[in-house]
């Protein structure tokens, strides 16, 4: 064990893991969405945030961009991302969205039991996983570099770059408005009435399937985000890197609480950390040890995650 | 229903009866047609797809280019070239091997690839005397196996491993280094060479995840940048090589990044961005498949559409043996096996006689250091042996 190596270093396994983490936080939204109200764990979600992954960088190649471009001017580097951001999460949402029309909709008319939507997931994300294997012929696609990784400042002595920056504060922005639109909107309180009790709120007048639509929709456009901050952060991108990323999103949906949305965030923020804390302990040979293993320790303590299941209680 | 299900299922039956039917017929067939060698198999094996094919590729391409050679040749009595696509997964190895020594017109293998793949396929082949030729599994322990049909068509990472050190030391003339691997077979076995020679100058190692497995680096780059080394080794393949390097690179290391020949391919520049790649020492068992002797270069080109890239050449040679054999009617798997075994001849990369548990003949072994110029790799210098 080197605690010296930890103790020295703690400041930027810190940050960087905060970094990673907000990235599971924003996928393990779509998890816990679709938890929340159908009950279900969407495999396929690893996917979705691939289409976005993938749909970022492929714009930025439209616009004749690759992993050598540099891009300067604040204006020009806004407009990338933000462009890259609204194509990221229109490619997750629409991917969302033909997942749960094909894979899911014709299960639920049918009255299938639940391991028939489980096999259906991992099956949907392998089909689309190995789609995207194919299409880009197993090799790892560049994206270009937007945002220096230098350092801008340091806090406490630790260096903060504007990667770092974009991500924590995307992230957070994101989780936000999603907070809100489900608090506050039409649509959320449908989210929250379908959640609880799905045939009272179909009583009561509200279009199951439409929210339903809207859930995973929402869950796809953050998990777009993540994957355009993945970009940013990684610069590259190949197929199969979904399948582990989700793994650690749904752990980090569990950990902090599946169907919680707060529980997401705090999650995900805690995986990352603990990742970079067992890899400079340990070695980075414990890093994936070291997440399941917390996640094994806290459920036996707390087996409904550190803030409990409730998207459909009083709190979403 | 039932009824429809009946006949489903009847159909099914019948289907099976045709399909084994129609392979009892072809099995026979095998058996007549193995006295002149024709139309029969050889095979390349090796990861075709997944996240390592890269190299896969190049050595399926340059065996593919040595039968159609051959078969242009020899028009009327033609090898043909099965591909078994491994994905470069021990796990997938045994099934895939068991399915070449099951085929019986396959006479010899171009493979396995990697080392892991080829620990897991080793002893199948060796019971089933299917001879095999690996263009680039490098790991020591595999010619110690005993196994009676495993042949290496280029050097070890005992040969390799200590010239990468060798290089990191003189010609680097780094003091402090900062070893990584990737806990594969070959990456972690590249890496101890390296740090045995290398000594105290490894000021540090960590162990990441291979195949894909690993994304994020931060953890490792957080070390490499406190120790504020001279020079970074990686034991292990491209993918992880290419982003480990763009994220140290994007943390302000310097330092330059060697690697041994799994990371030797341009699929690592592309990962890593032209700009972070530069620099990078890449060591080969090998010398530049560029510099391959005759026309092999125009040849490959010419067939692939694309330049030869690292162990092409090696595949093809390995390739030629074999088919030398064929043509030297050694037609059934234990006469070739004896060819291969006693073969003494040249081929496009070096000159090829193999020894003691099927090692290359030592005299034979060069290692190149190539290095990442401007976007492309390029060859560096040839390294002393010591």
């Amino acid at each position: 064990m080197n605690f010296d190596g930890l103790f020295s270093n703690f400041g930027e396994l810190t940050t960087t893991g905060l970094t990673q983490g907000a990235i599971y936080a924003l996928v393990a939204l779509g998890y816990t969405l679709v938890y929340g109200v159908l009950r279900l764990i969407n495999f396929a979600h690893s996917e979705v945030f691939i289409a976005g992954a993938f749909a970022a960088i492929w714009t930025w190649n439209g616009f004749g961009l690759d992993q050598d471009s540099q891009v300067s001017g604040v204006g020009s580097i806004l407009f990338y991302l933000l462009v890259a951001m609204i194509v990221a999460a229109i490619a997750s949402a629409g991917t969302a969205t033909v997942i749960e029309r094909v894979a899911y909709r014709p299960l639920r008319k049918r009255n299938a039991p639940p391991l028939a939507f489980l096999i259906t997931a991992i099956g949907a994300s392998i089909a689309i996983s190995e789609a995207f294997g194919i299409w880009t012929r197993r090799r790892p696609e560049g994206a270009p570099i937007l945002i220096s990784q230098k350092p801008l400042f340091h806090l406490f002595g630790v260096p903060i770059d504007g990667v770092q920056l974009l991500t924590l504060g995307a992230a957070l922005v994101m989780m936000v408005a999603l907070d809100q639109f489900i608090n506050r909107s039409r649509v959320g309180r449908g989210i929250r009435a379908v959640a609880q009790d799905a045939n009272t709120a179909a009583l009561m007048g509200v279009n199951k399937d439409r929210i339903i639509l809207m859930v995973f929709i929402a869950g796809g456009t953050m998990a777009g985000v993540a994957g355009l901050l993945y970009d940013v952060r990684i610069q590259s991108l190949t197929y199969s890197v979904g399948f582990l990323l989700g793994l650690k999103a749904f752990t980090a949906a569990v950990l902090g609480g599946i169907g919680n949305l707060r529980g997401a965030l705090v999650g995900g923020l805690l995986l990352g950390v603990v990742e970079n804390y067992a890899s400079g302990l340990f070695g980075s040979e414990w890093k994936d040890f070291a997440a399941f293993a917390v996640l094994v320790v806290l459920l036996m303590f707390r087996p409904t995650g550190l803030l409990g299941e409730s998207l459909g209680r009083a709190r979403a | 229903m039932r009824q429809k299900l009946a006949r489903v299922i009847g159909g099914v039956a019948m289907l099976a009866l045709v399909a084994g039917g129609t392979a009892c017929s072809s099995g026979s067939d095998d058996e007549a047609s193995g006295g002149d060698g024709c139309g029969s198999k050889i095979a390349f094996f090796g990861a075709l797809t997944g996240s390592s094919a890269a190299l896969g590729i190049n050595e399926k391409n340059g065996v593919k280019l040595a039968v159609e050679k051959y078969n242009k040749e020899n028009a009327d009595c033609k090898v043909e070239l099965a591909e078994l696509d491994s994905q470069g997964s021990p796990d997938q190895a045994p099934g895939l091997a068991q399915k070449a020594i099951d085929d019986a017109k396959i006479l010899g293998i171009i493979g396995p690839a990697y080392s892991g793949e080829s620990e897991a396929a080793g002893p199948l082949f060796s019971e089933a005397g299917l001879v095999t030729i690996t263009p680039s599994a490098t790991r020591p322990s595999l010619a110690q196996q005993g196994w009676k049909t495993f042949f290496r068509a280029v050097g070890n990472d005992l040969s390799q491993g200590p010239a990468a050190g060798t290089y990191i030391k003189n010609v680097l003339k780094a003091d402090k280094v900062y070893v990584i691997d990737d806990q594969s077979a070959y990456g972690a076995g590249l890496a101890d060479e390296v740090k045995k020679v290398l000594g105290s100058a490894v000021v540090g190692s960590d162990k990441v995840q291979g195949e894909g497995k690993q994304t994020e680096f931060s953890g490792v780059v957080t070390k490499v940048k406190a120790a504020n080394v001279k020079a970074v080794f990686f034991g292990g393949y491209y993918q992880e090589a290419g982003l480990i390097r763009k994220q140290l690179t994007a943390a302000g290391v310097t330092a330059p990044l060697v690697a041994g020949d799994g990371t030797n391919d341009p699929a690592y520049i592309t990962s890593a961005g032209a700009a972070a790649a530069e620099g990078t020492i890449l060591t080969c068992p090998c010398a530049p498949a560029a510099e391959a002797r005759g026309t092999f270069v125009e040849e490959f080109k010419a067939l692939n559409g694309a330049d030869p890239g690292t162990y092409s050449d090696t595949a093809y040679d390995a390739a030629n043996i074999l088919l030398a054999g064929i043509k030297a009617k050694k037609t059934t798997r234990a006469d070739l096996l004896e060819f291969v075994k006693s073969y003494d001849g040249e081929g496009v990369a070096s000159k090829y006689k193999f020894v003691e548990g099927g090692e290359l003949d030592p005299a034979q072994v060069v290692v190149w250091a190539f290095k990442v110029q401007g976007g492309k790799v390029v060859p560096d210098q040839e390294i002393p042996k010591s």
